[in-house]
């Protein structure tokens, strides 16, 4: 009997010690810090509590020129409307490149799958600046696009690629499309094929089986790979100060900016909009994907 | 494959791996052009290596890569085993919402909050730079931690709960148990985390480049720098080379990798026996 409870108490015991020093860093070094990101947005330099950080993201104005009139425009909120612009182009032209792949890719004989994956997630272990540094030099003005077509003989002296939204959204497809491939590719690997066997059979046709059978089973994958593309997209740095030739900024490269000016309190404040716009993007995601999944 | 989904996975692939090609090709140029190939050279990768910073570059983000590996795993692994225990729910429901905060937050979030807190506490203590390999090691070992869990955690629950029962039951101390029976048994997820933290690890540039000091520059950091100014063919060579190292990791993991080849075996039996069963 004492034995069992010296055994019971040193269960214990070790229980609370391995999960301690976790707990401790969590609460360090994953909470604290973002309680850090309000205080910095909320605060000035001499510790104060201010909404002015909060207020500049949505009054500040800068002029643009376009079509040769000067016009006012609320800066920030012009970057962060064009961050997201871009980064729902690129998950949506993702999405519709890659769903018919990972479906392809879960139906294929398991060799070519497991070699197909492989060879797709290569270029996702270089680093994603090499990624971009790659493209910028295939898009730029002397690059091998635009050669190749002057070779042909086509006159592309005043058609620039680099520095177009077009040439962000190149490289932010070309960054994360193996983000949206992969998930949706293992939801389908295990989807059971019995089940889509069932449908055909009990006569739906097959755009009724795609839409009624595989779609609601592979949303989960859709819902992850959606949001592991669109996260990094909306809030990238690199992409757009490369391709866009530093004409796009988008919101990274606005908190990059206060970070190098060192206005610590405004790229907190920036960062902390950011969070809070994507915590609501996916919260109102998956309340929808709930839905439909109990429909 | 029907040919319609070969010339789609063709198309797919190619535009995966034409500007890597094009790398590859360039870093042997022997003029600077990016786009007219004047001659086979080696001359970028002699330049490449007469840059000792960015050798070091090299040097720090091993060093920095398996430190944040090894202090991660260790630290997620014993956080995995405790997690699986816990009968307290509301602790289960935090813990396991802060191992998903640095998976679910944009990279730059998780790099200012961090770069936030160590400016603050380093005013606190009236540092002047208060970004160093410390606070770069800590902020790795941050987001390395929540994949090391994610690995080790179901290898546990998928664990037969009555081997270290056996093993307590016939002797064994519950440490002992712990060492002898599930250990083993957990070991591929421990190891798969330990790879993944040491990828993570060496491939970040947003997070190091917002929690990293003056004094220590890793590769990410240093091919930004070297990005930032004029375009320079040593890039590709640092690249070429990048790319050919991880294909031979690929391939000799691919290659040692008996399970997942274990995996297309059963998945081909599988296959055979059901084509039998339907004949």
């Amino acid at each position: 009997m004492s034995r069992k409870n010296t055994l019971h108490a040193q269960k214990g015991l070790i229980q609370r010690l391995v999960l301690a020093p976790y707990s401790v860093w969590a609460l360090l070094f994953i909470i604290v810090p973002l309680t850090f990101v309000a205080y910095y947005a909320f605060t000035d330099n001499n510790d104060q509590f201010t909404m002015r950080n909060i207020l500049r993201f949505f009054n500040e104005t800068s002029s643009v020129v376009k079509n040769g009139e000067t016009r006012e425009v609320r800066r920030y909120l012009l970057i962060f409307g064009r961050s997201l612009k871009l980064a729902v182009i690129s998950t949506v032209i993702c999405l519709v490149a890659g769903y018919p792949f990972a479906y392809m890719l879960a139906r294929a004989p398991a060799r070519t799958q497991s070699i197909l994956i492989t060879i797709i997630m290569i270029p996702m272990w270089m680093n994603f600046l090499i990624r971009t540094y790659a493209w910028m030099t295939i898009l730029q003005d002397k690059g091998v696009i635009l050669n190749f077509l002057r070779t042909l003989g086509l006159r592309v002296d005043n058609f620039h690629i680099i520095g177009t939204e077009t040439a962000v959204v190149i490289g932010m497809v070309y960054d994360y499309f193996p983000y949206m491939i992969l998930p949706i590719y293992s939801v389908m690997a295990k989807m059971d094929l019995k089940l889509i066997e069932a449908a055909h059979d009990l006569g739906c046709s097959g755009a009724g089986v795609l839409r009624r059978v595989i779609w609601p089973l592979s949303l989960p994958g859709v819902i992850s790979g959606i949001n592991m593309v669109l996260v990094p997209s909306i809030s990238t740095f690199y992409i757009s100060q490369k391709l866009g030739n530093g004409m796009f900024y988008l919101i990274g490269d606005a908190i990059e900016q206060q970070y190098v000016a060192n206005d610590l309190h405004f790229a907190a404040a920036i960062a902390f909009i950011l969070m809070v716009v994507l915590l609501v993007c996916m919260a109102l995601m998956q309340r929808a994907a709930n839905r439909r999944a109990f429909a | 494959m029907k040919p319609v989904s070969k010339v789609y996975t063709a198309l797919i692939l190619i535009f995966l791996f034409a500007p890597i090609i094009i790398l590859l090709v360039f870093s042997f140029n022997a003029s600077k052009s990016l786009s007219v190939f004047s001659g086979f050279s080696l001359h970028w990768y002699e330049e490449l290596f007469r840059d000792h910073q960015t050798l070091g570059a090299v040097r720090n983000t091993l060093i920095l890569a398996v430190s944040a590996a090894l202090i991660s795993t260790a630290m997620g692994t014993a956080a995995a085993v405790g997690i699986y225990r816990l009968r307290n729910r509301y602790l289960r429901v935090a813990l396991d919402t802060a191992t998903n905060i640095p998976m679910i937050n944009p990279d730059i979030i998780t790099g200012i909050s961090l770069m936030l807190m160590f400016v603050y506490v380093g005013r606190l203590f009236g540092a002047a730079t208060s970004l160093n390999f410390v606070t770069m090691l800590i902020a790795h070992v941050t987001f390395c931690l929540p994949y090391v869990i994610l690995q080790v955690l179901p290898k546990l629950q998928q664990m037969d709960k009555a081997l270290p029962e056996a093993a307590m039951d016939l002797g064994c101390t519950p440490l002992r148990a712990f060492f002898k029976v599930e250990v083993p048994e957990i070991l591929p997820g421990i190891l798969t985390g330990m790879i993944m933290a040491f990828t993570l690890s060496l491939d970040d540039f947003v997070i190091s480049y917002f929690t990293a000091g003056n004094g220590f520059e890793t590769l990410p950091i240093r091919i930004y720098d070297m990005t930032k100014k004029t375009v320079t063919p040593k890039m590709y060579a640092l690249a070429t080379i990048i790319f050919f190292v991880i294909l031979a990791l690929l391939l000799v993991s691919n290659l040692m990798d008996s399970e997942t080849s274990q995996d297309v075996k059963d998945a081909r039996t599988k296959k055979k026996e059901r084509k039998k069963a339907k004949a």
